[in-house]
């Protein structure tokens, strides 16, 4: 045995001992420690705002909050109204619209509301300019008076489509809200009063469906999915792990010590989020279920080694400090990695990575010292059976399995090689999509408003700061002509439901300045006469409806909005690049700086910006590991060598993913990092078996297989099916992120298990193996042991 | 695991409760009308201290601020014409002067007490006079975080008043009065003004909107007098929740310069240069 072994065998000999003698103490400081921690966890609050997805240095945020500072924040609340049949032009409906319309003033955090019944119609009397309210008393209006109505709303270019659907079937009131940001319950308490309003809305025109989206529904969303996530899957994760301890360990001490550990892992892990003062998401909601299954593990081969232990004759008190001597290194190592591959999401553009990176590492962390500390000091003290010796039945299956495998090697390995290559041939063919609303599970009623709402409106704003010549230039006839054209072209593009441009004012104003006259609705011709149109109009509206959001201070610039119905992110760039390649074509040289910029703009993108973020993170994550591997392994070529069949299977599930599923949120930046990590694991355990088999135990390549095979397949057949349920749990997750990131991780788990068993030893026995065989100076990760080592493994 | 924290508005708002319960306790018995009169009372004696003027002139500058702290300046300047009765309001024509584009637009406002006032606009660009007819006041004045109602001369009898106590403020002591809109249309619920115990002039006014809260801030600094008159130079307007700002500076007022309802009538519109 190599004396860093010894060393660090003698170590965990001593560290048991000193466990087991003061284990009050310990139990006692693990209680006040984790409480401690724990109480970090009074500072939490659940995120509510979708801008918490993306870092300060994320540019599209950076555009987007300088376009809000120069008009508005356009956080807001958007009502469809839908009366159940006929028209959304009666007395009734319209009284509804007028109603909510003031009431939605006394929404918290309001500055503007805009429907057609508070639209600033505009028109001429003689030498007179009217303007006024659209609709005013709708409950007394005649019919007439309503064909009116229905005639202005429809062909108005601000409205159509945007407050009213061209079929009149739907009507819509907007609430634009800005947040002081002081206090994160600002958004559940505007939505609480929100939602009441709706309600009494409802109660008092009952033949209507009211449905609420917009960015403050968004927000919120955010929060109930996280708030169901916790209160719905993790006590289920609890319960699956008990049976899964109970199938494992088979020990009612065990198990109740084990679930204690790893409780308190994830509280500690979720305490320390608190003192940190992170803003929960639903991904970093995810981070106890994680810590959850891959804690389990830890504790599954220290009280595996101790049950044989015992089984084979020893006390208790021998068998505990032999299972913590055995499984020390290989316990350490494993969640070293696993670590290592967390905190690798630091490198992600999204904080929530990083939320959920470091919470989980330091679960991970938190679990690894509890298993050898915690956990045998609580062992000592709660009764164990010694049980009878346990027929083996892996085995047999296990030793099959190895002989197929030499017999086989040739095909296996260029057939799964060939496979392999094929699937990460198919990797490009992943497309990314960050539709918001479809981050949610449709039990998520924002899901469902959002599904219900698309019938009819728009969902996605693109905003546009477009540049004049300088200020006052919004007025030069050369200006609004380009506007104009710019205004055209976003109209007839794909998925566009509504343009707002201030050309459509420019020409009404003009309209009315000229006795109504339709042969007036054109741009003015002039600058001056322009720049007093708008004076005028804005002398004449009133609080909350003015201009300043929509054209800048010193009128250099207006703000063009464009709705975008429910379309995936790759339409969504599609109309983008349009949009910019018209500017790049036909703007003017002062009108070229014009960027489109929005939250939807940001989402678009954030698939990629953490993609390219993450790349630098997992050449990171690989080299790291690459070295706990070398260290671990005792040797750099088998280290090099192991990240072969590490990778491979990763790259592979990508492949998979896009021949399967095809498209994949931002999330799947992360599951590269996050199953490395893991999947390393298995590598590792049966590597040591293999190199060990050939040097202490003097068998052949093929000897050693099944040597590997015999003493660690069966654990790592038990371990995968661990990491694998509980990755594919995060799918039952309301927030399809952490789906994605769970299944794509399971599938890559799931994917390295089978290289380890049907390719890595195929790949032993080819060249490479044979050179690891005859490698000097390798030694390995094991002990003297082997019913002990098979077992803990 | 997950500790939901109490809301701080319920928090806030216990807090509030046991405040206002404390305060009702010590607080001197009074009888219905009291603060209201009281109110009144201060809001005229403030209103009245600028009585016979006769008519002013006074240009200015107003600089927007936004969120981002970008600027932009618009120059004007205005005439008043004073008017005896309360129950009128007072004429005033706004001429601006930047920018350029603007040059020469007039508009004429005629007060009313809770009607909405009547305006014509002067375009001349167009060369043509407009009425605007708008029940709109409460909208923001050339872009700027003031509506036109919240520079131009407050008419007393626009509001019902209420006494809210002393204060300190910049160093003076001051009267707080709410007072409660009373025409149709207002954008705000509620507006709280300081006015001084010494000259009677409003320091500053906090504006609340319709969901009665804090909107803006009205700061009125730099008085001077003229003959007996106070007129305050430096009027900054803060939005409390956009962000941004705007500072109207006016230059030195003349008054008594012979104007008459003459000058303040539509058709003068078209000759102003």
């Amino acid at each position: 045995m190599p004396k860093t072994m010894t060393a660090i065998d003698e170590f965990a000999v001593k560290l048991a001992n000193f466990v087991i003698a003061k284990r009050w103490l310990i139990i006692l400081a693990t209680l006040m420690i984790t409480v401690g921690v724990a109480s970090g966890a009074r500072f939490l609050t659940f995120s509510n705002n979708y801008r918490d997805f993306f870092s300060e240095f994320n540019p599209e945020l950076q555009a987007f909050e300088d376009f809000q500072n120069t008009y508005t924040k356009n956080d807001n609340f958007f009502f469809t109204i839908v009366p159940k049949e006929g028209d959304v032009f009666n007395a009734d409906t319209l009284a509804l619209v007028e109603e909510l319309t003031n009431e939605a003033w006394q929404i918290p955090f309001s500055i503007r509301v805009d429907s057609p019944s508070n639209f600033q119609h505009t028109y001429a009397e003689e030498d007179d300019l009217i303007v006024e309210d659209l609709v005013k008393g709708a409950e007394s209006l005649n019919a007439d008076e309503l064909a009116e109505k229905s005639q202005i709303a429809l062909t108005e270019p601000l409205m159509r489509n945007q407050l009213v659907t061209a079929d009149a079937r739907a009507i819509a009131v907007n609430v634009v809200v800005q947040y002081p940001q002081a206090d994160p319950f600002e958004v559940p308490q505007a939505v609480a009063f929100a939602r009441d309003l709706r309600d009494r809305m409802i109660e008092a025109h009952p033949d209507h469906e009211i449905r609420m989206t917009g960015v403050s529904m968004l927000n919120n969303a955010f929060q109930e999915a996280g708030f169901a996530d916790t209160t719905e899957m993790i006590p289920l994760m609890y319960l699956l792990l008990l049976v899964l301890m109970a199938v494992t360990v088979r020990s009612i001490s065990g198990t109740v010590v084990t679930l204690l550990m790893i409780a308190f892992a994830s509280v500690i892990g979720m305490g320390a989020a608190g003192f940190a003062g992170i803003g929960l998401t639903p991904i970093a909601l995810s981070a106890p279920t994680i810590i959850l299954t891959l804690a389990i593990a830890d504790a599954v081969h220290i009280l595996i080694t101790m049950r044989n232990s015992m089984a084979a004759g020893m006390t208790k008190r021998e068998a505990l400090v032999e299972a913590v001597r055995v499984n020390f290194l290989a316990v350490m190592v494993t969640s070293l990695t696993t670590a290592i591959g967390f905190l690798a999401l630091n490198f992600s553009d999204a904080p929530p990575f990083w939320h959920l990176g470091n919470i989980a590492a330091v679960g991970i962390v938190v679990a690894w010292a509890m298993s050898v500390t915690f956990l045998p000091a609580m062992m000592s003290i709660l009764p164990v059976r010694a049980p009878k010796p346990r027929i083996e039945t892996g085995e047999s299956f296990m030793g099959k399995l190895a002989d197929f495998v030499v017999k086989y090697n040739k095909p296996l390995f260029y057939g799964l090689g060939g496979a392999a290559l094929l699937l990460i041939a198919a990797m490009p063919r992943i497309e990314f999509n960050d539709q918001w609303t479809e981050y949610f599970d449709p039990s998520i009623q924002f899901r469902q408003d959002a599904d219900y709402s698309n019938q009819y409106f728009g969902f996605y704003p693109i905003e546009f700061s477009v540049q004049s010549p300088g200020p006052g230039g919004v007025s030069e006839p050369e200006f609004l002509e380009k506007l104009d054209e710019f205004t055209a072209f976003l109209r007839e593009q794909p998925n566009v439901t509504h343009v707002y441009s201030l050309t459509d004012i420019m020409k009404r104003l003009n309209r009315n300045m000229h006795a109504d006259e339709a042969s007036w609705y054109k741009l003015p011709d002039d600058r001056e006469l322009s720049a007093q149109y708008l004076l005028l109009y804005e002398l004449s509206l009133p609080y909350g409806l003015d201009l300043n959001d929509r054209v800048n201070i010193d009128k250099s610039a207006t703000r063009v909005t464009v709705t975008l119905s429910n379309i995936s992110t790759t339409e969504t760039k599609t109309f983008l690049n349009a949009a910019r390649g018209w500017i790049a074509d036909n703007a003017p040289d002062y009108m070229k700086t014009t960027v489109p910029t929005s939250a939807q703009v940001m989402f678009t993108y954030v698939a990629e910006r953490n993609v390219a973020s993450m790349i630098t993170g997992n050449i990171v994550a690989i080299v790291a590991i690459g070295i706990v591997m070398m260290i671990a392994l005792k040797s750099f070529k088998i280290g090099a060598l192991s990240m072969v069949p590490n990778t491979l299977p990763i790259l592979s599930a990508f492949g998979a993913w896009a021949l399967l599923v095809g498209t994949v949120g931002f999330s799947v930046a992360a599951v590269a990092s996050v199953s490395l990590g893991i999947v390393v694991d298995d590598t590792v355990h049966f590597l040591a078996k293999y190199v060990r088999g050939i040097r202490e135990k003097g068998y052949d390549r093929a000897g050693a297989i099944k040597y590997a095979f015999e003493t660690v397949g069966y654990a790592l057949v038990v371990n995968t099916v661990v990491l694998v349920i509980g990755f594919a749990y995060l799918a039952t997750s309301h927030f399809k992120m952490n789906a994605d990131l769970g299944l794509l991780t399971a599938l890559a788990i799931t994917f390295a298990l089978i290289f380890d068993f049907l390719f890595l030893p195929a790949l032993m026995l080819r060249g490479s193996g044979k050179w690891i065989a005859d490698t000097k100076n390798d030694h390995t990760t094991g002990d003297k042991n082997d019913a002990q080592t098979q077992a803990a493994q | 695991m997950m500790h939901k924290r109490k809301p701080r508005s319920s928090r806030l708002a216990a807090i509030l409760a046991v405040l206002t319960l404390g305060y009702s306790l010590i607080s001197p018995v009074t009888w219905a009308g009291e603060a209201e009169d009281k109110g009144l009372e201060i809001a005229a004696r403030s209103d009245r201290s600028d009585t016979g003027f006769g008519d002013s002139e006074v240009t200015a500058v107003m600089t927007l601020t936004n969120a981002a702290g970008a600027t932009s300046t618009r120059e004007m300047y205005f005439k008043t014409l004073e008017r005896a009765s309360e129950q009128v309001g007072d004429k005033s024509l706004t001429v601006f002067v930047t920018p350029r584009d603007v040059q020469g637009t007039a508009l004429l406002s005629h007060a009313k007490i809770l009607e909405p006032d009547d305006q014509w606009l002067f375009l001349p660009a167009l060369k043509r006079v407009k009425r605007i007819s708008s029940a709109n006041k409460s909208g923001p004045f050339v872009g700027s975080e003031f509506a036109f109602e919240d520079f131009t001369s407050t008419e007393l009898n626009k509001y019902s008043y209420k006494f809210i106590g002393e204060e300190e403020f910049d160093g003076m002591k001051v009267d707080v009065v709410e007072r409660f809109p009373l025409y149709e249309n207002s954008g705000y619920t509620r507006q709280v003004a300081y006015i001084d115990q010494e000259v009677y002039q409003t320091r500053k006014i906090d504006f609340y909107d319709r969901k009665d809260t804090l909107l803006k801030t009205l700061t009125l600094s730099d008085y001077r007098e003229y003959d007996g008159v106070w007129r305050a130079h430096t009027l900054t307007m803060q939005n409390h929740q956009t962000n941004k700002s705007t500072t109207l500076s006016y230059g030195d007022y003349t008054f008594k310069t012979g104007l008459s309802d003459n000058d303040f009538d539509k058709g003068v519109l078209k000759t102003i240069r």
